[in-house]
């Protein structure tokens, strides 16, 4: 155990050497005293604030401003890890004795700590986002919801412009040590237009760790949306050729195909990707990454939640299925490195999961996609996706709002309709991927995708 | 709290004398743990503790401000005053209440944080071993929380509220894979301040592993339209769905079109239908004595023989609507406003009897357990476990898990037989405004839908 020093509060003078943002006091003079009483011991610490401004039916209705900060600590005594978190900083020495207290029935520690202190930056952090006044983010809001209700007047519209700021600190009793501060702005609208019995939900939004000062990508996005939805066609039944727009995927295929990977779903042997490493799964047209490393999206990061330095992951490469993510604790029980994919809370303890995903562009254009299919459904948005076995990579949901295409173009929007399907079926063989791709919110980047055919039911 | 001598002096010389026309501050603390199990291991067990406080302030439209560190309260009602003035366009308005004195004891039959750590984990390690007990099982995951927190309400008007509430939960699940195919089943179960809830499971469990065994073997469902048998737990995610997020005013309340189908004496269904929401339903996971306004709790038809007789309201809501505040303002946490939210949400029991519910469908489905729900309102689903064939008036073979699809203007209106075997569905959390997941109860009778819309295979 390197020789930390004494301190219960120390007030910072610890940390000079440490080359990183100015750690906050507390947290080192809490992994201190842990080092004290335990094998080895991490201390996870999260500051956030941000400020949203809300619009309800079309009109400003609520400003908010958010504070909160939380630590968590990790320890490993005889071998078990114990685990405790506060939101109250008023007593480190608590934190300490729970987590002691936990650690003789705590789970066996497979992880060692990593040394990393040194990080290659990644850009998430905009001071112009920082500093955006509230004042114009409640103008810039109301500036869209305006511009809307003027394209559809029966529109009442609700949204949210939010910008926050993010500090997070790791430390480790193995002298590994991150901390790193990200900006977040974000914009989202919503739309509903009721009519009779009738109701349709539109809506777009996007989050950018810089200043989103222009809407008209999302406003456009919305009055496409009321545009291609004003007639309501019925929807082709049976097994049907779907294009899945940027959303659609992401709403009916993302959360399965992502579940497969996660490396505890493999060690526990339930993905349905265990024994494939290196095998094509997938269309030879369908390459998938993770990638940490974008500037400015909003899941990019220089380390990830256990201070283990970021890159960028190869999940399938042209259709073969390549890594799958780790944390420390599951990478050492599988006999593998760590791929620095741990995301944590303060109330737990990390796990395994993505970043940044993003799907390559194929060849084919939006437009050339519906000229193909003849009779067919485009999925824009869904409803109850992921609440059924995505373990086994099912999908199953409602299509909250989809569109009948006819030789080429849009038709209507469909209602009463489900889809049905099978990740690794539909991907097993796509009829075409979108040569441009779009950012989906602020950590997913994605063309369309046309599938040869999705079950749908429909009244 | 640990500075509970002084916290209502603090809080009500941090409220005075602002320029708004309401403030209300809440502080709270909570104390929990929780013990996760993956496969035959453990994998986390932890203690949590928290502190944090809100304020709300009135002035044009809404102001407010949340934080873990309850010094300078004063400035932070400062800043959700000038959020307020910042907000201030829309004119809103809070439905008048007499001010309430109060201090409310958690309500606490078996203390789930006063049973030793140990025990606790002893009694996880039998779910473990009894799940895996059953040939077959791939993996399983058990998990296990519960929570103390104290609640403190004070607002301008002079009401003043210490309220406790104790939760445990427990959800246990397990899979089975054959090849490139995965199945799962779960079991959720949570009440409200008592322990001995979570600890007979034992039969359950080992039910549930059976079922996810058998799932892998199960054949698919072809997508269509079915007349369905709901059991109590997925017919009570049903209704929560179907009506109980519609009646929650905050949906309706500013949108003129959707009052207007929204009208009382609407009628949404049979006769038969009789809805109801509250808090004031004692002995479940959604019930309290006051919400977060510090209004009383309600117990609150919502249908009443098929007709719209009621709705969810919060101060604000119902001001706005014209109706009385039902008490059902909720907040997860004091780092979120309160809104809209169902409590404890159920159909009443009818006549029928599942034997007579089945006798007459020729080609039909039995679907139980929930994996969850979604509504927009006007489509909403609901996610079974599992379902079965029901062919000829029999319930037969098991089938693979279905989405169903419903329509409020239809589905409601198919629902054509309530069984007299009501059950409250204890493990739900309910997720809106991101606060989730916030603890609900919900359930039903057995009941029959015709012409319900089913995914699956074509």
């Amino acid at each position: 155990m390197p020789d930390r020093g004494d301190g219960l509060m120390a007030s910072g003078g610890n940390g000079k050497d440490r080359g990183n943002p100015a750690v906050d006091p507390f947290v080192e003079a809490l992994l201190e005293r842990a080092m004290k009483v335990s094998a080895a011991a991490e201390v996870f610490h999260v500051r956030h604030r941000d400020e949203p401004v809300i619009f309800e039916a079309n009109r400003l209705k609520l400003v908010e401003s958010r504070e909160s900060a939380g630590v968590s600590l990790r320890l490993i005594k005889d071998g078990k890890i114990g685990f405790s978190s506060t939101s109250d900083f008023r007593n480190p020495g608590k934190l300490v004795d729970k987590a002691l207290e936990m650690s003789p029935f705590g789970p066996e520690a497979r992880l060692e700590f990593p040394a990393h202190r040194d990080f290659s930056p990644v850009d998430v952090y905009d001071e112009e986002t920082a500093s955006f006044p509230v004042e114009d983010m409640a103008e810039l809001g109301q500036a869209a919801v305006d511009r809307l209700v003027r394209h559809s007047p029966d529109l009442t519209c609700d949204g949210t412009v939010a910008k926050g700021v993010t500090t997070l600190t790791v430390l480790n009793s193995s002298g590994g040590a991150a901390s790193y501060t990200k900006s977040v702005f974000s914009v989202f609208l919503h739309g509903t237009v009721v009519k009779g019995e009738d109701m349709l939900l539109v809506s777009d939004g996007k989050s950018w760790c810089r200043p989103i000062q222009d809407t008209t990508e999302i406003v456009e996005s919305i009055e496409a949306q009321l545009d291609l939805s004003r007639t309501v066609a019925q929807a082709p039944v049976g097994d049907v050729p779907v294009v899945f727009s940027p959303r659609g995927f992401v709403g009916a295929l993302l959360s399965p195909l992502m579940a497969g990977f996660s490396g505890k779903a493999v060690l526990q042997g339930v993905s349905p990707l265990v024994g494939k490493q290196g095998q094509r799964l997938i269309d030879e047209r369908f390459s998938l990454w993770d990638d940490p490393t974008v500037a400015y999206a909003t899941g990019s990061r220089m380390c990830d939640d256990e201070g283990m330095p970021a890159r960028k992951l190869s999940l399938v490469s042209s259709g073969t299925i390549g890594t799958f993510l780790y944390d420390l604790q599951s990478a050492a029980q599988a006999g593998v490195e760590s791929t620095a994919s741990a995301h944590r809370g303060i109330s737990s303890l990390p796990s395994p999961g993505s970043s940044v995903i993003v799907v390559d562009g194929g060849d084919t254009s939006y437009e050339e996609m519906l000229r193909d299919m003849g009779t067919g459904l485009v999925v824009e948005r869904l409803l109850g996706a992921g609440q059924s076995n995505i373990l086994g990579g099912d999908f199953n949901a409602n299509v909250l709002l989809g569109y009948r295409v006819e030789d080429g173009r849009v038709v209507g929007r469909v209602k009463n309709t489900v889809i049905s399907g099978n990740v690794y079926k539909v991907l097993e063989n796509v009829r075409a991927i979108e040569k441009e791709t779009h950012w989906v919110g602020g950590s997913i980047r994605t063309p369309s995708l046309y599938a040869h055919s999705v079950s749908v039911s429909a009244k | 709290m640990d500075n509970n001598g002084n916290i209502r002096d603090r809080i009500q010389d941090a409220m005075a004398g602002h320029d708004a026309r309401y403030i209300e501050i809440r502080v709270e603390d909570v104390e929990g743990s929780h013990i996760r199990y993956r496969g035959k291991e453990l994998e986390e067990i932890g203690h949590s503790t928290g502190v944090g406080g809100c304020i709300r302030a009135l002035v044009g439209g809404w102001g407010f401000v949340s934080f873990n560190d309850l010094d300078g309260l004063r400035e932070k009602v400062a800043t959700a005053v000038r959020n307020a003035r910042l907000a201030g366009e829309k004119d809103v308005s809070l439905a008048p209440v007499e001010p309430v004195v109060d201090i409310v004891p958690p309500v606490v039959v078996k203390d789930p944080l006063a049973v030793p750590l140990h025990d606790k984990k002893s009694l996880l390690d039998q779910y473990a071993e009894t799940i895996w007990r059953v040939p077959g099982v791939t993996t399983s995951s058990v998990r296990y929380g519960d929570s103390r927190r104290n609640r403190i309400l004070a607002t301008s008007e002079g009401t003043y509220i210490e309220q406790g509430q104790v939760d445990v939960s427990m959800h246990l699940s397990a899979a089975a894979r054959d090849g490139g195919e995965v199945q799962q089943s779960s079991l959720s179960l949570g009440s409200n301040g008592d322990y001995s809830f979570v600890e007979t499971l034992h039969g359950d469990a080992e039910t549930m592993a059976h079922r996810a065994v058998e799932l892998v073997k199960a054949p698919q469902v072809k997508g269509g339209e079915y007349t369905v048998v709901l059991d109590p737990v997925l017919a009570g995610v049903f209704i929560h769905e179907a009506f109980g997020h519609l009646s929650e005013a905050d949906h309706v309340y500013e949108n003129q079109q959707l009052r207007d189908i929204m009208v009382m004496g609407r009628r949404f269904g049979g006769p038969h239908i009789n809805v109801v929401d509250g808090a004031a339903v004692p002995g479940l996971r959604g019930s309290y004595k006051y919400d977060s306004e510090g209004v009383p709790s309600t117990k609150t038809y919502l249908l009443r023989e098929g007709s719209l007789v009621g709705r969810l309201h919060s101060r604000e809501t119902a001001a706005a609507m014209g109706e009385v505040p039902t008490g059902n303002a909720r907040a997860i946490s004091s780092q979120f406003p309160p809104i809209v939210r169902m409590t404890n949400t159920y159909i009443e029991p009818g006549d029928s009897t599942f034997d007579e519910m089945i006798s007459d469908i020729k080609d039909g489905l039995y679907v139980r357990n929930w994996y969850g729900g979604m509504t927009t309102m006007e489509q909403f689903t609901f996610s079974a476990g599992e379902s079965f064939a029901i062919r000829n008036g029999k319930v037969e073979e098991l089938m693979r898990p279905v989405l169903l699809s419903g329509n409020l203007f239809t589905t409601l209106e198919n629902l054509d037989a309530i069984a007299d075997d009501l059950d409250m569905n204890q493990g739900g959390g309910c997720g809106k405004g991101g606060q989730s997941p916030l603890p609900v109860s919900n359930g039903s009778p057995h009941i029959r839908i015709q012409k319900c819309l089913i995914g699956g295979t074509a």
